[in-house]
């Protein structure tokens, strides 16, 4: 049983879906709902199969787990997955997030039902297989194909400026990525193969290494997004359907900070170590200047949006302090965002479903005819916020614990970030939520149903199990974290040795 | 007695294929003449199709064995057969997506497939040439069938315009090509390709051989529509039947593109520092302008010629790198290159409202409301030619970019080449990205006919398999591709 294939199938499990909903047949409501449960039900029992991975996980190994190889193009290319410790609860999340998306679309999606819920399974399969693969042209190729169904997705089911916003993510997404690509081939001829162990033992020549480090950077700088590469960011989210922006902020980001991790420092970790200040740079101006932004923001998807820069921002300086503190911190934050940012976007969508508007100013005093939805709202400002309890303390925390721990002045930045986020997500609540019921539309909307309640209730558990009970967490993440670290640590020291020894002699 | 005769008369089963190839032609023109009238048309097109086929078999039953007869000017090698095959290939697709067309524009005549064959014969000479005479001759066979093919709807203004453009722009070129020749014989002494590889081994280079060169890659450029030598592209495109577009989006491509290999390497390949410049020149040039100018266009193959001028740069990325990594990139990017244009040339032959046939892009609106098959199936075949994976055409650029990338060490000048490939191939997802907008973001004004026939049904359904499925199983012709670039050093 050990040889299961295991990932191969989590990862293609979606693609079974996409076949039996491509003979489907018929315009009919009946047919619709088929596709509609066919859709919800291989994402479930993919998700199911997902925890297989969380329970047979070996925490006590950074070594990659669960590995399939197989030929594929040859010379040095094949088709080979994997996990460790960083990758694997993104792919949990994923599978987590993907049916919720599923649910949120029941009513909300009327055209083109069968397109929409092929291009999710699609994206699933895909966002699965970036975080599994250990072939970079294998990874790439996960990487890169993800942009045509989030094309559609944005293009065909967005709002009104749909189309402006679409080209934006792809072109803007392509062009970071290319550079990446002219990066990997040189890595592929240098080291001929594109194995990802094998290049991560891989010596890279210092100057080299910045050169390759900033093609990466590219690529993920504009997927993070970081200041000042987001721009395409605030308008992808805007007009992509409700689903579409929790794909997006909830898996999507996170890949610009899994390939620093799983690339840019165990590969270029000379790159890295000359470019850190750059990354806290721009983080910390991403932490502050998007925050501000984001107080005067008046749509609600362009706020959360922007504080998803800042929250971002968080992660690349808790990447990059490379202490066991950060980078821990930076990869729960990645998961509390990929949650609390989903479930705040999955917020604007229930009363988006009702009113049709993201104005803030439109709503107001909702919690009088809302309880439920006025509740679901809090629980996720406050962890947006990072109120201890919740999810979003946890990753902020240790992330400023890592930055105070490298240099005081980072950590106090940073830390303003988190009073500004505070600003910002709870006047967002308290315009929405509080204040006196006065607009006649409002006082006609209904609260949260069964199908909305259901799609909360996952999320709220899991935003308060990973701020009550972290350890679970970090118990798969430590060892692969630390052998992360350890690993930068002993390849700067040995190139700092290098020359000296040299030298002596 | 016995042995004189050996020496003088040559080696003909090499050349079978062209042999047949020519028999055929003949024999089919006798056919168009003594059959009915009301059948002619379709009795030689379904003959010709036929001898394309036999004559693919033939090819592929080569063995691969380095033969070079008739006194050296015709060889045949791994390089060659591979080389054909995609011609044929190409050459028997666009025929089967033809007679349709010309059927409904009241313009079925049975010289349309002949003419389909001789070109096709032409190229598979220019293929074979290892003589800079047998280069002309086989250039010529195919561009004069060319010129006709283009003007074959010859009550329309547009087409007549375009074969007469192509006709006189061509023997331009034809001619540059020649005095290049001329040039190169007058100080190299020789004509054949092997004895000029000998001649310019080592040492210095005559300047006269330098301006040969030049002009011989100027007409050849002419040929695979490079830029600064490309501007009947567009025009020729827009003007010649729909049809005949796409049998000049494959098939002369190819074969102009491997007899450029050939020349550079065979003949030229000892003094490759002395033309790569132009080379590197020719490609950048055709990727930048292929990605600018098709932004604006309107008309789909229009938009389908600057295409074709970017994919050329990218091709000829991989010949001014010139390793044996490199050609075979050029290689395996010509065969996807075929596969994503006779696909999108269907898509293209099944536009049509209330029986007109229509080019704007605009027509294709809400291309995937009416007829969502389709709409994929272009949609696809537009984001491989993007080069997004998984698409194979990504693959394409991703050998090419993989040769010049392996130069880098060298020196740096091609790693900025790469991404000025890179980037401009950013641009020019933009205008591929436009046509998915308008098959799947806009209404339909009024909806397209839906396609009739089968044969556009098979040949969009091949292309857009052959492009989706190709990552999983892209060994066999990576590994045949590199045998054939084997062949050339």
């Amino acid at each position: 049983m050990s040889d299961f294939p295991w990932l191969s199938v989590i990862t293609f499990l979606p693609l079974v879906g996409v076949l039996v909903i491509l003979f489907q047949r018929g315009d009919s409501e009946g047919s619709v709902q088929q596709i509609r449960n066919v859709a919800l039900w291989t994402s479930v029992f993919t998700f199911i199969l997902s925890l297989v991975l969380w329970v047979k996980f070996d925490t006590g190994t950074a070594e990659f787990q669960f590995v399939e190889e197989a030929a594929w193009i040859g010379e040095g290319i094949n088709y080979k997955l994997g996990v460790d410790g960083i990758s694997v609860l993104f792919i949990i999340l994923t599978t987590f997030l993907i049916p919720l998306c599923i649910l949120a679309s029941w009513k909300s999606v009327t055209i083109r039902v069968k397109e929409y819920m092929i291009a999710f399974l699609i994206m699933e399969t895909l966002m699965i297989g970036v975080f599994c693969a250990l072939d970079l042209v294998l990874f790439y190729l996960f990487f890169e194909a993800g942009l045509i169904p989030m094309f559609l997705i944005i293009g065909i089911w967005g709002g009104n400026r749909r189309i402006y916003a679409s080209f934006k993510f792809f072109l803007y997404t392509l062009l970071g990525s290319v550079l990446m690509l002219l990066a990997v081939l040189y890595m592929y001829y240098t080291a001929g193969t594109t194995d990802i162990p094998t290049l991560m033992a891989f010596n890279f020549d210092a100057d080299v290494q910045k050169w390759l480090w900033l093609a990466f950077f590219a690529s993920f700088a504009v997927k993070m997004p970081m200041w000042p590469f987001h721009t395409w960011l605030p308008d992808a989210h805007v007009e992509a359907p409700t689903a579409g922006s929790v794909i997006l902020a909830g898996v999507l980001l996170k890949m610009g900070g899994y390939g620093f991790l799983r690339f840019s420092l165990p590969m270029f970790p000379l790159g890295t170590e000359y470019f850190a200040p750059l990354i806290f740079a721009l983080s910390v101006i991403a932490v502050i200047y998007t925050s501000i932004v984001a107080l005067a923001q008046e749509d609600m998807k362009k706020l959360i949006a922007y504080s998803s820069v800042a929250h971002m921002g968080y992660v690349t300086i808790g990447i990059f302090t490379l202490n066991l503190q950060g980078v821990e911190g930076s990869i729960i934050q990645m998961l509390s965002h990929g949650l609390v940012a989903s479930a705040l976007f999955l917020c604007v969508g229930v009363v988006y479903d009702r009113l049709h508007t993201r104005e803030i100013a439109r709503y107001g005093g909702l919690a009088r005819n809302m309880p439920r939805y006025a509740f679901v709202f809090m629980v996720f400002t406050m962890a947006s916020v990072g109120l201890p309890g919740t999810s979003g303390f946890v990753g902020e925390f240790m992330i400023l614990l890592g930055a105070f721990k490298l240099n005081t002045l980072l950590g106090a930045l940073a830390a303003t970030g988190m009073i500004l986020g505070a600003t910002y997500a709870l006047w967002l609540y308290r315009r929405i939520i509080f204040g006196p019921l006065l607009k006649e539309e409002l006082k006609k909307l209904l609260d949260m149903d069964r199908r909305e309640v259901a799609i909360f209730v996952p999320l709220i558990v899991v935003t308060i199990w990973l701020g009550v009970y972290p350890a679970a967490f970090f118990n798969i993440i430590e060892v692969s974290a630390q052998n992360l670290i350890d690993n930068y640590h002993a390849a700067v020291t040995a190139a700092v040795e290098q020359p000296l020894s040299v030298a002596l002699r | 007695m016995f042995v004189m005769l050996q020496t003088v008369f040559p080696d003909l089963s090499a050349a079978t294929p062209e042999i047949f190839l020519f028999i055929v032609a003949m024999a089919l023109l006798m056919v168009g003449v003594f059959a009915p009238a009301a059948r002619a048309a379709a009795v030689v097109g379904r003959l010709a199709l036929l001898s394309l086929v036999v004559a693919l078999v033939m090819v592929l039953m080569q063995d691969g064995v380095k033969v070079a007869t008739f006194e050296n000017m015709f060889i045949v090698d791994r390089f060659a057969i591979f080389m054909k095959v995609l011609v044929l290939i190409g050459s028997a697709l666009t025929l089967l997506m033809s007679g349709r067309f010309f059927a409904e524009m009241n313009a079925r005549k049975f010289e349309y497939p002949v003419l389909v064959v001789l070109a096709t014969l032409g190229m598979m000479m220019m293929i074979s040439a290892n003589d800079l005479i047998a280069l002309y001759m086989g250039l010529e066979i195919q561009s004069l069938a060319l010129y006709v093919l283009a003007a074959f709807l010859r009550d329309q203004e547009r087409s007549t315009e375009a074969g007469l453009k192509y006709f006189v722009l061509g023997a331009l070129s034809s001619g540059m090509l020649l005095y290049g020749a001329s040039m190169v014989y007058g100080f190299a002494g020789t004509t054949q390709f092997a004895a000029l590889a000998a001649v310019l081994k080592g040492g210095e280079v005559a300047p006269g051989i330098i301006v040969g060169i030049v002009f011989i890659a100027a007409g050849l450029a002419f040929k695979v529509s490079a830029v600064p030598f490309h501007m009947w592209t567009p025009d020729v495109y827009e003007g010649a039947p729909t049809p005949v577009t796409a049998f000049f989006a494959v098939a002369p491509k190819v074969a102009a593109i491997a007899l450029f290999l050939r020349v550079m390497l065979e003949p030229f390949g000892g003094i490759a520092a002395e033309w790569r410049q132009v080379i590197v020149f020719l490609s950048v040039a055709s990727m930048i302008l292929g990605a600018f100018a098709a932004i604006r266009q309107n008309n789909i193959k229009r938009l389908m010629a600057y295409s074709s001028i970017g994919h050329v740069g990218y091709a000829l990325l991989g010949l001014a790198v010139g390793t044996s990594e490199g050609i075979r990139a050029v290689l395996v990017y010509m065969a996807i290159y075929l596969t994503m244009n006779i696909g999108t040339f269907a898509c293209i032959l099944a536009m049509r409202r209330q029986g007109q046939y229509v080019e704007q892009i605009p027509d294709l609106a809400g291309l995937s409301k009416r007829n969502l098959p389709m709409a994929i199936i272009m949609m696809l075949l537009m984001f491989s030619l993007a080069g997004v994976p998984p698409l194979a055409g990504f693959f394409g650029k991703f050998y090419v970019f993989k040769a010049v990338m392996e130069m880098s060490a060298l020196s740096s000048g091609w790693t900025v080449l790469a991404v000025i490939g890179v980037l401009s191939s950013v641009v020019g997802a933009f205008y591929y990205l436009r046509i998915v907008k308008v098959m799947f973001f806009d209404e339909a004004l009024e909806p397209l006919d839906l396609p009739s026939g089968r044969e556009l049904g098979l040949l969009m359904g091949l292309a857009g398999a052959f492009n989706l499925f190709f990552f999983p199983f892209a060994g066999p012709l990576l590994r045949a591709a590199g045998n054939a670039a084997a062949a050339l050093f």
